[in-house]
């Protein structure tokens, strides 16, 4: 379908995307799990301008987010206050001139090298901030943040921004534009040659170009974008606190973009909407939820490293060749089995976190819609065989995949169209 | 002069106590050129399975086996996690050792509880040693001197005395020749990993008493062992050990020392209001400024001496 669109054809789609999901999921608590995912996907896209198109692994990437988020709260506390005419939608880009501001400070040091040194000195960066955000308390408001409020400044088409669903709309427009923007980036000069640093710096300086400022302007870029994160979250949210710059927020955008897929644009996109969901929704269910992230990291960073988007754009190929078809029988022979067996992981997992931390008396657990009692030895013992014979036969089934696997991909011979 | 004896004192345990992290995370990078991010995970563990092992067995049985316990831990994690990772490069390895902190920090919770574990030293250390101007120095923290001290010097002997350290020693730069001549470097590698491992696991088991048994007790000290190694200069031991003195005392001195930017204002002669708007800045105290102080070094070293103080090889 997008196709048919012409070269614009997949943003159309995606513009059209963002503007119906609203009527499709209405309620207050989606509209605001909306608007936390298109925060991050901004946040997890600029993360990936250095990690997935430069090659910088940072630890410290929620500096420019949080300082970017701090500085558009204050900016949004002159309009309340000393009545600034700067109208809300522009709040984002200022947050965004502070992000990057602080990368041109910060870039003209680290960048000097990629790797390690890049990684430490992003680490140090970040813990440095976050330790200060505690000691300068002006700025940073100490422990409870600092607040605002997004309804003082200039109305804009006659809104004011009060509604969460006026709020969406802008959260909307900007990671839109933003996402095409960063899109774009990757398609200028600077953008390929960040990739051609990335791959073999030696080379890339060879054809004349130097890789520090290469890597400088991908890092400068990606701060911009982060700060514009950070200005949609003090928008959101109408408050800051040291969370938001700290070495757990930089860790999960790591998480987003990886798992996602770090070596297509649209990888960290599924990450941040993924792992949102996961924050949003898992943790209403369960206390386990960031065990489950942390295995689904190790997992993916061990047998996946090319995370989600590129176990489907792995199927690319085959689909081509329309041979899709050919893979479904053994995927459901291997996946039935495998959900089964991860159900009942899960259902060990949880029993066993009812029975260590419940209450004396309070034997059963529930999840969703069961209740299961976990002091009786029955329970566990089907927990357990469901476990094992959901892997066993995933295992057994294994080797019909990776044949139904080569025989599609396999474009040697028998035509197919290569 | 009671002050700078007892901050000595503690500078001295703290430092020892990072020396044990940060040797085995030097060696560890030396060999493997990964920065293990679970490194401080190890130290966590070390300390829970002593704490489950003291409540049957007693602490010095936990003393014993909770460092071999993570040492086997730390050689599977090796063998069957990093070893696979490698084949996607090096910011897929570093990667996973931070997923892998992650992890840890979470299965510790899910095992242990979020609440800080009632882990106490043993009552045969429970007393004063000695008392100087009127302050007690607690026996436990001489005991912590005492085993960390004896570490170093049992690592030494062993990395320059021995066989095995000599094979370790090649296999730091010349791995394809050692394994030529017939020597199985992965399972060195594991090795040393696994001791490694166990190093910080110990750490953890003689820390955990005196610091605290909580799940975060990992993120408090990672990085930290990680500006030691880089300021000592990456794969440099020697490096590591002056470090991490270098950090322990920094750190207790700064904490010690209440002096603060007004006090060296006034002795310039310039005094502000008190409702400047840079206000935090003119009355910051060298005790605020105490937990910055090691990353300002790391980013310092790095610009200026990427080798940091004794590394022969850049970062």
């Amino acid at each position: 379908m997008p196709a048919l669109l012409g070269p614009f054809g997949i943003w159309i789609v995606c513009a059209i995307v963002l503007a119906v999901m609203p009527v499709i999921f209405s309620s207050p608590v989606s509209v605001t799990i909306m608007n936390q995912m298109g925060i991050s996907i901004v946040f997890a896209l600029s993360y990936n301008m250095m990690l997935g198109q430069g090659g910088m692994l940072s630890f410290g990437h929620a500096v420019y987010f949080g300082l970017g988020g701090f500085f558009s709260v204050h900016v949004m506390n002159y309009i309340e206050v000393d009545g600034w005419p700067i109208p809300l939608p522009f709040l984002p880009f200022i947050g965004g001139l502070f992000g990057l501001a602080f990368a041109i400070i910060i870039g003209s040091f680290s960048t000097r090298r990629a790797g390690t040194v890049f990684a430490m000195i992003s680490l140090g960066v970040g813990e440095l901030i976050a330790a200060c955000s505690i000691i300068f308390v002006v700025f940073f408001g100490g422990e409870e943040g600092v607040s605002g409020d997004r309804t003082m400044g200039p109305p804009v088409f006659g809104t004011e921004f009060l509604k969460e669903i006026e709020v969406y709309y802008l959260t909307a427009v900007i990671v839109f534009v933003a996402a095409a923007l960063m899109y774009l980036f990757s398609l200028t000069p600077a953008g390929r040659m960040a990739n051609a640093v990335r791959d073999n710096p030696e080379r890339a300086e060879f054809v004349g170009y130097s890789q520090r400022q290469v890597r400088f302007m991908s890092f400068c870029a990606s701060g911009f974008f982060a700060g514009i994160a950070g200005g949609l979250f003090a928008i959101n949210y109408e408050i800051l606190t040291e969370e938001n710059l700290n070495l757990t927020t930089s860790g999960w955008v790591l998480l987003m973009a990886y798992i996602g897929g770090i070596g297509f644009f649209i990888g960290p996109i599924v990450g941040a909407v993924l792992l949102t969901l996961l924050q949003t929704v898992l943790s209403n269910h369960t206390e386990l939820w960031l065990l489950y992230v942390g295995l689904l990291f190790v997992l993916t960073v061990m047998y996946v490293p090319s995370g989600l988007t590129g176990l489907m754009m792995m199927h690319g190929p085959a689909m081509k060749a329309g041979r899709l078809g050919q893979l479904a029988k053994p995927y459901m022979i291997a996946g039935i089995p495998l959900l089964v067996a991860l159900a009942g992981g899960v259902a060990v997992l949880e029993m066993l976190n009812h029975y260590n931390n419940a209450p004396v008396g309070d034997n059963v657990a529930h999840f969703f819609w069961m209740a299961v009692d976990t002091h009786n030895p029955a329970n566990w013992a089907v927990a357990l065989a469901v476990t094992a014979i959901g892997a066993y036969t995933t295992y057994r089934a294994t080797p019909q995949v990776r044949e139904a696997w080569a025989e599609a991909n396999d474009f040697s011979e028998k035509g197919g169209d290569r | 002069m009671e002050l700078v004896v007892f901050s000595l004192l503690n500078g001295l345990v703290t430092g020892l106590l990072l020396f044990m992290l940060s040797s085995g995370l030097t060696l560890i990078f030396s060999m493997m050129g990964v920065l293990n991010f679970a490194h401080a995970s190890f130290y966590m563990l070390g300390a829970y399975f002593a704490y489950t092992i003291s409540g049957y067995m007693g602490f010095w049985v936990g003393l014993i086996f909770a460092p071999i316990l993570v040492g086997v831990v730390g050689a599977l994690i090796q063998r069957y996690g990093l070893r696979y990772v490698h084949r996607w490069g090096h910011v897929a390895e570093l990667v996973f050792t931070f997923g892998l902190a992650f992890l840890i920090e979470e299965v510790v919770q899910f095992f242990w509880g979020k609440a800080t574990k009632d882990y106490h030293e043993p009552e045969l250390l429970d007393f004063p040693l000695f008392t100087l101007f009127g302050q007690s120095f607690p026996a436990y923290k001489a005991f912590m001197i005492f085993i960390s001290i004896g570490i170093f010097i049992a690592l030494l002997m062993m990395l320059t005395r021995t066989r095995v350290g000599l094979i370790i020693q090649a296999a730091i730069t010349h791995p394809n020749t050692v394994a030529n001549l017939g020597h199985n470097v992965p399972l060195v590698f594991m090795g040393v990993f696994g001791v490694g491992s166990a190093l910080a696991g110990l750490a953890g088991v003689i820390a955990g008493p005196a610091l605290g048994t909580f799940p975060g007790m990992a993120f408090v000290l990672g990085s930290i062992v990680f500006v030691v190694i880089v300021v000592g200069g990456l794969g440099s031991l020697a490096g590591a050990f002056v470090a991490s003195l270098l950090i322990g005392w920094l750190q207790t001195f700064a904490i010690a020392l209440d002096y603060s930017m007004t006090d060296l204002l006034d002795l310039l002669g310039v005094s502000f209001s008190d409702d400047h708007v840079l206000r935090d800045l003119w009355s910051l105290s060298l005790p605020q400024v105490a937990p910055i102080l090691p990353y300002l070094l790391l980013i310092l070293i790095l610009i200026f001496r990427p080798t940091g103080l004794m590394g022969k090889r850049e970062t």
